[in-house]
């Protein structure tokens, strides 16, 4: 079998910084934050009052109907996918050869508790018959393969937040293993709700940064005190390079490789020797057949909590050692918050921007630059990327030890 | 009292218009709930919910599979209010 190369033929978004990819960019390049205060009741029963929710309601882009049979997240993943597939030029393609790979770290869970309150107040009667389809973790993937009537398999990675990431390592390697021509791929996430975010809080993994919440999420501050939920969905297509050639198709980039490790350190903390990310980084460019000179761009998980953003800095810093001098180093999550399962896809999206545009976008909120931090961080505004062959990484890392990095290159 | 036949359907065109979507000017008796209403069995479980609500009557599962038009939906309700 010949060698199967993989591209980036379409993109989708709805985040807290636009309910489009390009609305979304311009608000990143900006360096805007998407980060508010909830204007809900029950926000004012947990310790956290803020979130960064989606710019646009799901309302303003669907009907009423179709809105009532999905959850939350089901709709951002319909909303990015119908871009995305408008994006790539609405391809033709054999649907044997047309799969789905969406992923979610909590999947439908504002269904799941909404229900189970009308369980309590209402009787078992009223619950909704939707209620199963609109709860599983693979509902998004599914309503989504359901549209596009995708025959190849439609799947749900999940691995908490690297879940996004390795939605897209699992699309790449069904097409360069010859299962699909096509996969539509990414992640989601709606858990803008009391219970996610009270259990956040009571991890002290949230900001409570009340009386600032656009400042709230900073990575690599001095005194960043916790992530900010954020939800929305990325969505990328992929497709391989000969398919996307014949067909005349706009090629934005090449996924070139993928690097998974697991830490086996805590089910919570990161591994503070970094041994894991290294680990991944490492299988990456090996994957990608690229060396740390090739690289330009990082993409960091960098999430604003005390113990990740150094962490995982230190872990860059021993995988590219000198090499990491040349990495310009963008944490959008000061920006876009914490889409946990939707991360690493809204992040592969800003990467592929990056890539088109040469222009890596910005950290927000950096006040004070923790002196622990040794990568080259891009702050406050744009920094333009060198022209010639590049290529990028996104990072991307789960409770559970999960560690996923994905490998971009120019084409 | 026996609810009326035309309030009845009046009735079930909001229910179905606000479950299904479908546009009440398009519900009629002769309509069959899955070939021209395109109501699934999921929807169709909250449109029987819902009527159950709205008209005060008991419609048990095992009648549910024999309300293929909206007309036999309509005569149940009906005859299940006397």
């Amino acid at each position: 079998m010949t060698h199967r190369r993989v591209v980036v033929t379409g993109l989708g978004a709805t985040t807290p910084l636009g309910g489009d990819v390009t609305s979304t960019w311009a608000g990143l390049l900006a360096g805007t934050s998407g980060v508010r205060s909830l204007t809900e009741d029950w926000a004012q029963t947990i310790p956290v009052t803020f979130a960064a929710r989606v710019a646009v309601e799901p309302s303003e882009q669907m009907e009423r109907v179709e809105l009532r049979r999905l959850d939350r997240s089901e709709q951002f993943g319909l909303i990015a996918s119908r871009e995305a597939w408008k994006d790539a030029g609405s391809p033709e393609v054999d649907k044997e050869r047309l799969g789905v790979v969406v992923a979610s770290g909590i999947g439908g869970v504002t269904t799941l508790l909404e229900q189970y309150d009308i369980l309590n107040s209402k009787g078992s009667r009223l619950v909704s018959p939707h209620t199963v389809p609109m709860l599983m973790p693979n509902g998004p993937a599914a309503n989504i393969g359901l549209e596009l009537q995708a025959q190849a398999g439609v799947h749900t990675p999940v691995s908490a937040c690297a879940s996004g990431a390795e939605a897209i390592g699992y699309a790449f390697d069904m097409i360069r293993n010859n299962r699909a021509d096509i996969v539509v791929s990414g992640g989601v996430e709606a858990a803008c709700h009391a219970l996610p975010m009270a259990a956040f809080a009571a991890m002290k993994a949230l900001s409570t940064r009340n009386d600032d919440p656009a400042g709230a999420s900073r990575p690599y501050d001095l005194n960043r005190d916790g992530f900010v939920l954020g939800e929305g969905a990325g969505i990328v297509v992929l497709e391989e390079y000969e398919h996307a050639k014949a067909r005349g198709a706009r090629i934005y980039c090449e996924i070139a490789g993928q690097g998974l490790s697991s830490d086996g350190y805590h089910i919570a903390a990161p591994d503070p020797s970094g041994a894991g990310v290294q680990r991944a980084v490492k299988f990456a460019l090996r994957d990608a057949d690229l060396t740390t000179a090739d690289i330009v761009h990082l993409n960091a998980h960098a999430t604003s909590t005390p113990a990740g953003d150094v962490a995982e800095a230190n872990a860059l810093r021993a995988a590219l050692g000198k090499d990491a001098d040349h990495v310009a180093v963008s944490a959008t999550k000061s920006m876009t918050g914490h889409l946990l399962g939707g991360a690493g896809a809204i992040e592969s999206v800003f990467i592929v921007k990056t890539l088109q545009d040469r222009m890596a976008p910005p950290t927000i909120n950096i006040e004070n630059l923790d002196p622990a931090v040794t990568v080259d961080v891009v702050r406050d505004k744009p920094r333009p990327l060198p022209a010639g062959d590049i290529a990028a990484l996104n990072d991307s890392f789960g409770f559970g030890g999960h560690n996923v990095v994905l490998v971009f290159k120019s084409i | 009292m026996a609810l009326a036949q035309a309030d009845v359907l009046a009735g079930l065109k909001e229910i179905i218009e606000e479950v299904a979507g479908i546009p009440a000017a398009t519900v009629e008796m002769d309509k069959n709930f899955t070939d021209d209403l395109d109501v699934d069995s999921l929807s169709m479980v909250e449109v029987v919910v819902a009527a159950e609500e709205r008209f005060g009557v008991k419609i048990p599962d095992d009648s549910v599979t024999d309300l293929v038009t909206v007309g036999d939906a309509v005569n149940f309700i009906v005859n299940a209010s006397k």
